[in-house]
């Protein structure tokens, strides 16, 4: 797939790239939503409820298939980008480039890394159990108990600084990817795209604040 | 003023090149960067050493000629100039000033400071014009144009192709100079005709030339002496798409 | 020996490129693809040339100095190009047009050729147009114009401030089309270094790669040269850094005749000299002279006091201010042609008026217009020439205001040329501002884009082509014709040469002496005794020159020094024949003003009776004098009469 990939012309990469980038940033909306149920003083009931309409629905089953393309795209595209862009400057400047570009632009990649690895922890710790590839806290049913994983997970101060740091990242990601994203696409104008730009802050703010306050609550609240 | 500079140095295209420092004494701060560069070249001829070769020719910001990356910025410290616009108030007594060649994988140096931007000029080839011959058009006037359009399509066309924006880019992407040219096609009635075709020309040679992707930091649009906006390579990007999903199979 | 024949066709003024239109010879389509074209230079001329010709069937090859067609100097003109179109409804027509630009050249033009300069002007703007340039519109969506120096009506066409560039990208896209094509071959970063003539006919040139340094012949059935002006003799002008004279100057020593070499032309609007280190003049554009007023103290004293920093211009009340331009041009005012604004700012200089930290300057004011138009208004119009101004002098035009003072731009000069565009030598021609023929002794602001597009889009091709039809059973040239090894060895020779010299002195400090002697005594004014001077000077700082010149580095590799060595040894052979030719013309008339002849208020004073021809100088050897030629003028469709712009 990288190979047909490659080929695509660079301005088709960077269309793909926010379509994708974009869903992926929708969705997150959804991810959030979930988690917040976390918060919810109803012993996981209605976290629960959600998760198992997640994992059970047909509708949804078909949209993870979706999600998990986009991720892998996203991601290889990302990559191929990245080697491109090296590629067309072989020799560097002695000293280093200071104009003043979009806030985190320059780090798409770095940003990127690291939400990829926290995706890694994160299937880890609930997707491959899920699936049954690695075992888990079960809950009474037989399910896993992904409620009480996450308390579980919460509690511990290293995965929490983990889990801020990666989400602080997200955040910078998102930032410049949305109106990135609307750029590539030529969604332009003189009078919404300070808009734009102010709803891409925003809306970074608030993913990565609120998913960040959840394991925070966690942890002080000593849930 | 006196000051120290570090120049990159290299005979031609296959030689290795370094960074070799040079002393200028008693440079006036009203004179233009290519001024003190005179002088500092007047001294080496007259040690019998190899003058610095740079790239200048008008002088006057117009011709897109001149091409230094001077402390970390293409065409200098200064904003919307070129360098030989750039004057010496701009540094201070006593500064160490660096000075390299554009760096791109399309942009072979030739010598010292001089590289070849012969990719710019096969880009317009691929499509950089309206096909008209000389003769037989209407008549100046015949199509209206309003004003807002022909400004915006003037603001684009103000480009003079000096790869500020590629030395810059991190990716050395040519995204802002090829938008220029397209956007400026596209937003006149004359470019609508063969704009399909000339978006995706364009588009598929800046690929081939080894130029980068445009990651939308907007470096070049801080760095172009003429003040093109992005604005322009978010059009490139609507025409493209609209060209790759519209376009007749034949049309290309 | 040179015989100067015009050519220009019969019939009345208005029929005549109709009827050589009607009558000049054709090469059939098929004939065409066999027959090749050398186009020296990518501005203005050469580019729409060399498109143009491609275009009809020829295969071209183009040659620049610059990394890029798109580089070359029509790219600085940044006020307007003129037409007829008469769009404003001010009573503009072709013949008002053709009339303007031959009292403008100060009835030094061949009238012929200003005339089919007039009647093709609105085809260059149709065809500009149709290839995208953006120039100015109204709110309606119709081109907008403005008015310039030497006309009543407002006829000039403009892109911002930025003209010549986009018609220059224009050109240039009309190129890269061609190039794509395989019909234009491009050799970038080439010196053409010599005119390769057989059988008396120009077949080739010889040039020289400036990357490699490798001599390259390339030949052709005819070789057409768009190599732009001479102003670069004054070592400071506006031109580019890299102007010449070089393939112009070795045209004329392969018998090719220089026209008027002495019509130069000295732009009113420069940023003054600042300081000995500099190293090139930038042009405010003349567009600024409709909304600015121009003036100096009154007052010695005050001029003085500026000068040494104790006074500042916006100090100085309206009453002590002499707006000279108003006061002796009442009709034209600030508007008054380049010459006469030129010539009237070095009056008030010389005679102790002048300001700026040197004294060699005049204000150009924007207080009252921006008094009438408001800020924002005054921004739109020239807010980039504004902008530039403070860059370079690091003062806000706003509100000060700024200091301008003429310098050399442009040369109406050039190889002569017939009514075909052709040199004295058989299939070489000379087009754009590298030949002589539109401006007379001075050129109106704007003609320069005109004239240049003019030559290359819509009278080379036709002309080219009454010269073509009878080459066609000519077989292509390969370069390896004997008249190529004798051409290239005296090419060698001179290279080598240059680099045994390696003397003291650098290339850059013989062509700033040279300047000097220039400016000094062949510059604005000129009289007997200066010119006499300059022609004792000039030799000698040859002589020096071919003594003691030092160029370090190689020849088989980029070495800049050497490319500048063989364009200064140029400028010294050519200085000379500016100033014999200056010596020469008793008169003065245009951008040439003898202080020997003048009216009691200080106007310049033709004279008709002794002048009224283009001196046509021949070639007759290294240390020969040079044979003049003299090509009466007629005038048919107007008459003689001394220049009034009161």
């Amino acid at each position: 797939m990288s190979n047909s990939l490659l080929n695509y012309a660079s301005i088709t990469k960077k269309i793909s790239m926010s379509i994708i980038g974009l869903f992926l940033a929708a969705f997150l909306l959804v991810h959030l939503t979930i988690n917040l149920m976390l918060l919810l003083d109803d012993g996981g009931e209605s976290f629960r409820a959600a998760a198992e309409f997640m994992g059970k629905n047909p509708v949804i089953k078909v949209f993870e298939i979706i999600l998990f393309s986009a991720f892998i795209i996203h991601i290889l595209l990302g990559i191929i980008l990245w080697f491109q862009n090296n590629a067309a400057r072989p020799i560097g400047y002695q000293r280093a480039n200071i104009t003043k570009t979009s806030l985190m632009s320059k780090y798409m990649i770095h940003t990127g890394i690291i939400i990829f690895i926290f995706l890694g922890l994160h299937f880890i710790h609930f997707y491959f159990v899920k699936i049954g590839l690695v075992s888990g806290l079960m809950g009474e049913d037989g399910h896993p108990d992904f409620y009480n994983s996450a308390l579980e997970l919460f509690k511990q101060p290293l995965y929490v600084i983990i889990y801020i740091v990666s989400f602080l990242a997200l955040g910078f990601h998102l930032n410049h990817a949305i109106q990135s994203g609307f750029q590539s696409l030529g969604w332009e104008h003189s009078k919404y795209t300070p808009a734009v730009k102010a709803i891409s802050t925003i809306y970074a703010l608030v993913i990565s604040v609120g998913f960040t306050i959840i394991p925070l609550f966690i942890l002080i609240a000593g849930k | 003023m006196d000051l120290t500079l570090k120049i990159w140095r290299q005979a031609n295209a296959q030689a290795k090149g370094k960074m070799v420092e040079y002393k200028v004494t008693g440079v006036s701060p009203d004179s233009s960067f290519f001024e003190m560069l005179d002088v500092l070249n007047q001294d080496l001829i007259e040690k019998g050493e190899d003058p610095v070769a740079f790239d200048h020719d008008c002088r006057e910001g117009i011709c897109g000629t001149c091409s230094l990356y001077i402390n970390g910025r293409a065409h200098g410290p200064d904003s919307g100039v070129t360098t030989c616009q750039l004057h010496m108030r701009k540094f201070k007594d006593g500064d160490t000033i660096f000075i390299e060649p554009w760096r791109a994988k399309a942009f072979p140096i030739v010598k010292d400071l001089i590289v070849n931007r012969g990719a710019f000029d096969s880009i317009i080839q691929a499509g950089g014009y309206i096909s008209v011959n000389t003769g037989g058009v209407p008549d100046a006037n015949a199509i209206p144009i309003p004003k807002v359009n022909a400004d915006a399509a003037m603001d684009a066309a103000a480009c003079i192709g000096c790869g500020a924006c590629v030395a810059t880019c991190k990716n050395a992407s040519a995204m802002l100079f090829v938008a220029a040219k397209v956007s400026q096609f596209a937003n006149l009635p004359q470019g609508k005709i063969e704009a399909k075709r000339r978006v995706q020309n364009m588009v598929a040679e800046m690929d081939a030339l080894g130029f980068g992707n445009c990651s939308n930091t907007y470096a070049c649009e801080q760095e172009c002496p003429k003040e093109i906006s992005v604005s322009n390579i978010a059009k490139m990007n609507r025409e493209f798409l609209s060209a790759k999903l519209c376009a007749d199979v034949k049309d290309i | 020996m040179i015989k100067l024949d015009s050519k220009i066709p019969e019939g009345a003024m208005a029929d005549k490129w109709k009827n050589y239109i009607d009558h000049a010879k054709l090469v059939n389509p098929s004939n065409k693809r066999k027959l090749d074209i050398i186009v020296v230079g990518t501005g203005l001329a050469g580019a729409s040339a060399a498109a143009s010709l491609a275009e009809m069937g020829y295969e071209v090859k183009i040659f620049c100095y610059q990394d890029s067609p798109r580089r070359a100097h029509s790219i600085a003109a940044q006020g307007g190009i003129n037409a007829a179109k008469n769009y404003p409804n001010d009573g503009d027509s072709v013949y008002r047009l053709f009339y303007d630009t031959v009292k403008g050249g100060d009835d030094r033009a061949r009238e012929a050729n200003v005339y089919r300069l007039a009647e093709v002007s609105n085809n260059i703007i149709d065809q500009c147009v149709a290839q995208g340039i953006p120039f100015a519109r109204e709110y309606g969506g119709l081109l907008d114009n403005r008015s310039f120096g030497g006309a009543q009506v407002s006829r000039t066409f403009y892109a911002r401030g930025q003209t010549g560039q986009q018609l220059l990208l224009g050109a240039y896209s009309a190129l890269s089309r061609q190039i794509k094509k395989g019909k234009v071959t491009l050799y970038n970063r080439r010196d053409m270094l010599d005119v390769v003539k057989i059988d008396g006919r120009a077949r080739g040139i010889i040039t020289r790669n400036l990357v490699t340094g490798e001599i390259e012949r390339h030949a052709a059935h005819a070789v057409v040269l768009a190599t732009g002006g001479y102003g670069n003799v004054f070592y400071l002008s506006t031109n580019a850094m890299g102007s010449n004279v070089s393939p112009a100057w070795k045209a004329y020593k392969a018998g090719a005749a220089f026209a008027n070499p002495c019509y130069m032309q000295i732009h009113p609007t420069c940023i003054p000299v600042h300081g000995d280190f500099q190293s090139k003049l930038t042009l405010m554009s003349e567009s600024l002279r409709n909304d600015g007023r121009i003036w100096v103290p009154k007052k010695k004293e005050d001029a003085e006091a500026i000068k040494a920093g104790k006074l500042k211009p916006t100090q100085i009340k309206e009453e002590d201010r002499d707006y000279y331009l108003e006061r002796r041009y009442p009709a034209f005012g600030n508007l008054v042609p380049r010459d006469v604004a030129s010539r009237a700012a070095k009056e008030r200089v010389d005679a102790g008026h002048g300001v700026g930290p040197t004294g060699i300057a005049v204000y150009l004011d924007f207080e009252e217009a921006i008094g009438r138009l408001g800020k924002s208004v005054v921004e739109a119009r020239y807010g980039n020439l504004f902008q530039m101004y403070e860059k370079i002098v690091d003062e806000d035009p706003y509100t000060t205001p700024m200091m301008i003072y003429p310098a050399s731009h442009y040369t109406m000069g050039g190889l002569w040329v017939d009514y075909n565009l052709m040199t004295t030598v058989p299939g070489l021609y000379a087009i754009g501002e590298a030949n002589f023929s539109d401006h007379g002794a001075n050129r109106l602001g704007a003609s320069a884009l005109m004239q240049g597009l003019a030559d290359g889009y819509f009278v080379l091709p036709y002309t080219i082509a009454d010269y073509l039809a009878d080459q066609i059973h000519v077989p292509r040239f390969t370069g390896k014709e004997p008249e190529f090894n004798d051409v290239e060895k005296n090419v060698n020779e001179r290279i080598k040469k240059l680099m045994s010299i390696n003397g003291k002195q650098s290339v850059d400090s013989f062509h700033k002496r040279l300047g000097h002697i220039m400016w000094e005594y062949v510059g604005m004014a000129r009289n007997e005794e200066g010119l006499k001077k300059a022609l004792e000077e000039i030799p000698k700082l040859r002589e020096e020159f071919w003594k003691d010149v030092r160029i370090p580095g190689d020849t088989a590799e980029f070495n800049n020094e050497l490319e500048k060595a063989g364009r200064v040894a140029d400028f010294l052979e050519l200085g000379e024949l500016i100033a014999r030719d200056a010596l020469n013309r008793t008169e003065s008339c245009g951008g040439h003003f003898r202080e020997e002849s003048q009216t009691p208020e200080g106007e310049a004073k033709r004279d008709d009776e002794n002048f009224t021809y283009v001196a046509a100088w021949e070639y007759k050897g290294d240390g020969q004098e040079p044979e003049l030629h003299k090509e009466h003028l007629t005038f048919e469709a107007i008459k003689l009469v001394q220049r009034n712009y009161k």
